[in-house]
């Protein structure tokens, strides 16, 4: 098989950003711009080998037939040596569109995001705040370069070990990330602050990724080898996989893939925020807002998804094997996907209901990929990645703008001291479209691609493929589950709209918001046109009218891969039912968020009206199930109790009997030094000194420097040993 | 008749203690020098004596005597030219007064 040369790039593409980290933190650091300057030439490095190794594969659909494996002998155990190296796939060459795209825009509107923040005094950074820069902004784009580099990698891997190095070092880069402004805190004790944030993340995800790990090592236990090609192209092996079993404690007897598909599928819970690992994902949004849009919403969470729609042919094997882990992966989609949904209508906070719905769409991937649309999981994932990545940055955009504003009012002395402004709170915006008609119209573009507004958004034609699937395979209770959130969807995206965009300024400060700089707002009209048209690439083809002007390459690409793989990927037959459903259901959603947002816009000031509707249900949902207190009773509560335990057995026990130890240790060297140190080692070595000072005093009186006398010496030892001879 | 390797090896040993005498005995320098002379040139004697003596088909006997002859004219030039830088600093050849060679 001849590959196009531009393939051997591929393992070029992760590399320009990690050595974009390694300058700004070794040499760039003091250089504000530099360091951006550096990291954005190297995203778009690595965008250009993308698309490059993205679209020569697009041309070339019989690759998926001979999918791209390039590795080199990375480490040798035993008799197996372990092969590190790159792929490329259907998947793979989708992912790195889009991937290589939205890292660059968000890289980009980063330059524009990073000013001097809010939340910080200028009078303590005097020289950031002059340059009206972060006082980390080179430290940012560093940590953002490496999260590229995770990405990027992690798409590009041909193995799973490696796919986990880079998922590791994309959760050390969340963790940075959210805690990146980690000296910032809330009036409210109870706000979660950005350090708080950073460590839920991480420990939440490494629940998941524990379990992770484990499947990893017992997949490598049976295979051999980790490379996706060698384990997915070996029927006979993952046939074997699916039928031999393994007797666990209280669930009995499993089938080996079984076991391992549900140890992968809880890393991709943990990674993707699913129920119930999902409490970490609405506080990530304390991070800075590119990286809710780079990592939170377009890249890493995706990972997950990505990791399954991989691993697809191990989970249709353990299906096949009799295990319900694809009903698992169905439940736990389904019901994430409504369950985040509801807890996205009662929030107030422009960011958190973004981060809700995000963890509500990938619900819909995991949906797709549980029933068997393993196309439209990829779709959806590429599409909600553009349309959600445009979501978060035109809401960094508004609250950029609302931030503006305030310091603008706040300036002008007109409130004198204020308490704290909450520049998030969607209660204090309103009639923004106004001020920020380019952040506003993309945003509107973004949310009718998330509501799946019919027809005209990319997020319909992908949305809608998940739902048909779900109709035609006769998955009802899946299928009523995802309508049910589309309706919520659609309903809380356009409450949104409404309250951010609509009506009249509910504060000064956002009165005063002014559109954002040109850096941020240039990203977003890339996107909206992503959001608009990206969904015009898959394309059902017997869909009516639509079908027959539009195209269908992606879609036919990923069957055309998904077959290589063995998996049932045939299109979904075209049906008005689900279709008009689901398209009522979007239409609907919108109709009743116009209706109570819309059509008399809330005055400044008043509560949210449905909170008087709802009544208790309201309060239930604001505090998102109440989860984060279940999680703290059960599981942090607790583990402080051990530790607090713990720490007393530690003092109480450990720790005296370490003293006593070494009370005796003490003891036992005291006695050796005075016996045998003092009389025996120090008299030898005394001894040696003093014996050498007596020979010497008594040696140096026949030098006496004439060599005369010497050999006077010399002759007389000679007389005596002749004398000496005859005694022998 | 012959005189026997005997008569050699005792006139050699004879210039030998000469010799050595000279160097134990003589407070000048320049007479050192002429003592171990004499004591070379004994050893040269007896070196003759013995290749003439007991293995006259072999040249090194000889040979070596050569070079004990060079050995010594380097050994006295390079004496002498001490002499004189010891002469030059110290204004004095006498060896009892030359006794810096201790600590």
């Amino acid at each position: 098989m001849n590959y196009p040369s531009v393939f051997n790039l591929t393992w070029l593409i992760p590399l320009p950003t990690a050595l974009a980290f390694f300058a700004i933190i070794l040499f760039a650091n003091p250089k504000k711009r530099l360091s951006s300057n550096i990291a954005v030439g190297a995203v778009i490095l690595a965008w250009i080998m993308s698309w490059a190794v993205a679209i020569v594969f697009f041309l070339n659909p019989e690759l998926t037939e001979h999918p791209f494996d390039l590795s080199v002998p990375w480490l040798p155990m035993g008799t197996i040596t372990f092969h590190m190296g790159v792929a490329v796939d259907a998947v793979t060459a989708g992912m790195l569109f889009m991937v290589g795209f939205v890292l660059t825009m968000i890289f980009i509107y980063s330059t524009g995001y990073m000013s001097f923040p809010g939340h910080l005094d200028p009078e303590k950074y005097p020289d950031a705040a002059k340059e009206g820069l972060d006082p980390r902004y080179s430290r940012f784009f560093a940590y953002i370069s490496l999260f590229a580099t995770g990405m990027l990698g992690l798409v590009v891997a041909n193995n799973l070990l490696m796919l986990f190095i880079f998922w590791e070092i994309m959760g050390l880069c969340s963790y940075l990330l959210i805690g990146f402004w980690f000296d910032k805190s809330y009036p409210d004790p109870k706000q979660i602050t950005p350090k708080q944030a950073g460590l839920k993340a991480f420990l939440t995800t490494r629940v998941g990724d524990v379990l992770f790990m484990m499947g990893l090592i017992f997949l490598f236990i049976h295979a051999g080898d980790l490379n996706f090609q060698a384990i997915f192209g070996n029927q006979e092996f993952l046939h074997e996989l699916s039928t031999s079993t393994v007797n666990l404690p209280f669930f009995g007897a499993v089938t080996w893939a079984g076991l391992i598909s549900m140890l992968i599928f809880w890393g991709a819970i943990g990674k993707s925020a699913q129920f119930p690992l999902h409490v970490w994902l609405p506080d990530a949004m304390e991070g800075p807002t590119p990286v809710s849009a780079l990592i939170h919403a377009a890249t890493m969470v995706s990972a997950g998804v990505y990791l399954i729609v991989r691993m697809s042919p191990l989970f249709s094997a353990a299906a096949h094997g009799g295990s319900g882990v694809m009903m698992f992966v169905a439940f736990i989609g389904a019901f994430t996907a409504l369950f985040a949904a509801t807890i996205a209508v009662a929030q107030k906070d422009i960011k958190k209901v973004l981060a809700y719905s995000t963890i509500s769409q990938l619900g819909y991937m995991f949906a797709a990929l549980g029933i068997g649309a393993w196309v439209a999981a990829i779709i959806h994932l590429l599409i909600h990645a553009f349309f959600k990545s445009l979501l978060f940055m035109a809401s960094g955009s508004v609250i950029h703008g609302v931030e503006h504003g305030h310091h603008h009012v706040h300036e002008h002395g007109e409130h004198g001291h204020e308490g704290y402004f909450d520049p998030q709170d969607m209660f204090n915006m309103g009639g923004l479209l106004k001020r920020m008609p380019v952040t506003g119209w993309t945003f509107i573009i973004g949310g009718a691609s998330l509501s799946a507004f019919p027809l005209i958004t990319a997020g319909f034609w992908s949305k809608d493929e998940i739902l048909a699937h779900a109709w035609a395979d006769g998955h009802m209770a899946v299928y009523w589950t995802l309508a049910a959130g589309a309706f919520l969807t659609a309903f809380y995206t356009f409450r949104q709209i409404f309250l951010t965009f609509f009506g009249s300024p509910r504060t000064e400060a956002a009165e005063h918001a002014p559109e954002s700089v040109r850096a941020m707002t240039w990203p977003l009209v890339a996107l909206a046109f992503f959001a608009l048209f990206g969904g015009f690439v898959a394309v059902p083809e017997d869909f009516p009218v639509v079908g027959g002007i539009a195209s269908d390459f992606m879609a036919k690409l990923m069957e055309l891969q998904g077959e290589f793989y063995g998996l049932h990927v045939a299109p979904a037959e075209f049906n008005w039912t689900p279709a008009l459903i689901s398209m009522t259901l979007a239409l609907s959603g919108i109709v009743v968020a116009w209706l109570v947002y819309g059509w008399k816009p809330l005055a400044a000031g008043k509560p949210d009206p449905l909170r008087r509707w709802l009544g208790p249900i309201y309060v239930v949902l604001e505090n998102k199930y109440y989860f984060d207190e279940f999680y703290h009773l059960v599981a942090v509560r607790p583990t402080l109790w051990l530790a607090s335990f713990f720490y007393l057995f530690d003092r109480g026990v450990i720790d005296r009997i370490v003293n006593w130890v070494g009370a005796f240790g003490r003891w036992l060297a005291a006695a050796l030094r005075k016996w045998i140190d003092e009389f025996i080692i120090d008299a030898a070595v005394n001894g040696a000194g003093l014996v050498t000072t007596w020979t010497g005093a008594v040696v140096r009186l026949i030098q006496t420097g004439q060599a005369q006398n010497y050999l006077l010496i010399l002759l007389l030892s000679v007389v005596v040993l002749l004398l000496l001879i005859p005694l022998k | 008749m012959t005189v026997p390797l005997s008569w050699y090896l005792i006139f050699a040993t004879a210039l030998f203690s000469l010799g050595f005498f000279a160097v134990l005995s003589r407070r000048n320098a320049v007479a050192v020098l002429m003592g171990v002379e004499l004591m070379l040139n004994a050893v040269n004697v007896n070196l003759v004596a013995f290749w003439r003596y007991l293995t006259p088909s072999d040249l090194s006997g000889q040979i070596f005597v050569v070079f004990v002859f060079t050995v010594a004219a380097a050994e006295a030039a390079v004496g002498l030219a001490l002499m004189i830088s010891i002469y030059r600093t110290r204004k004095t050849i006498n060896v009892d007064e030359i006794n810096d060679l201790k600590l």
